[in-house]
């Protein structure tokens, strides 16, 4: 739940999320959801020239199942908020 | 909500966890992100040859097959020979 309202306020950010088959795309996120399904506006595929198989996609919905890592804009996470957050519901969900 | 709403009767282009791409018209999805194409064809990526299509009809692709769903951007995409295109297929996904 803390994850997904951490991606909530990157809505309109630059991110590159790698899928679980290796292809990373780069673009603007548009939503997402509990699942963390992704919506990306304005894709790039990483090594476009190795997989031509998206060219003419502009923006995609990534289920969150298959998204191994997604890179978020450094400037836009309080860190030090999220992992005393990390540690509130850590400390929530024990109890 | 990271809905598919946007994507009904668009073209899109789908990812599946084997590596299969499809691409067609969404005719309807569920919460599930079940997914009906209309019109469908599966495009057959090899280094050998160029893309192959093969026409597949209406299709239902079950939401936990599905990796991404892109919005084909119809001009950009029949711009493109696909004879021309050699590119190794996507990998399968590997969790």
């Amino acid at each position: 739940m803390l994850i997904f309202s951490v991606f909530k306020t990157l809505t309109d950010q630059t991110v590159s999320v790698e899928l679980k088959n290796d292809l990373s795309i780069t673009g603007t996120l548009k939503s997402v959801d509990q699942f963390l399904n992704i919506r990306l506006d304005n894709i790039k595929v990483l090594d476009e020239g190795r997989h031509p198989h998206m060219m003419a996609v502009k923006n995609c919905f990534i289920r969150g199942s298959v998204v191994r890592y997604v890179q978020l804009p450094a400037e836009h996470v309080d860190t030090q908020l999220l992992e005393d957050a990390t540690r509130r519901e850590t400390a929530a969900t024990k109890r | 909500m990271a809905g598919l709403q946007p994507y009904v009767d668009h073209r899109v282009l789908l990812i599946l966890q084997d590596g299969r791409a499809i691409v067609g018209v969404m005719a309807g999805f569920d919460q599930k992100s079940n997914v009906v194409l209309s019109d469908s064809k599966e495009r057959v990526y090899s280094m050998e040859e160029g893309v192959e299509e093969i026409p597949l009809g209406l299709y239902l692709v079950k939401g936990d097959q599905i990796v991404l769903i892109g919005e084909l951007d119809e001009a950009a995409d029949k711009a493109v020979d696909l004879s021309t295109i050699r590119a190794e297929p996507l990998p399968p996904i590997r969790y």
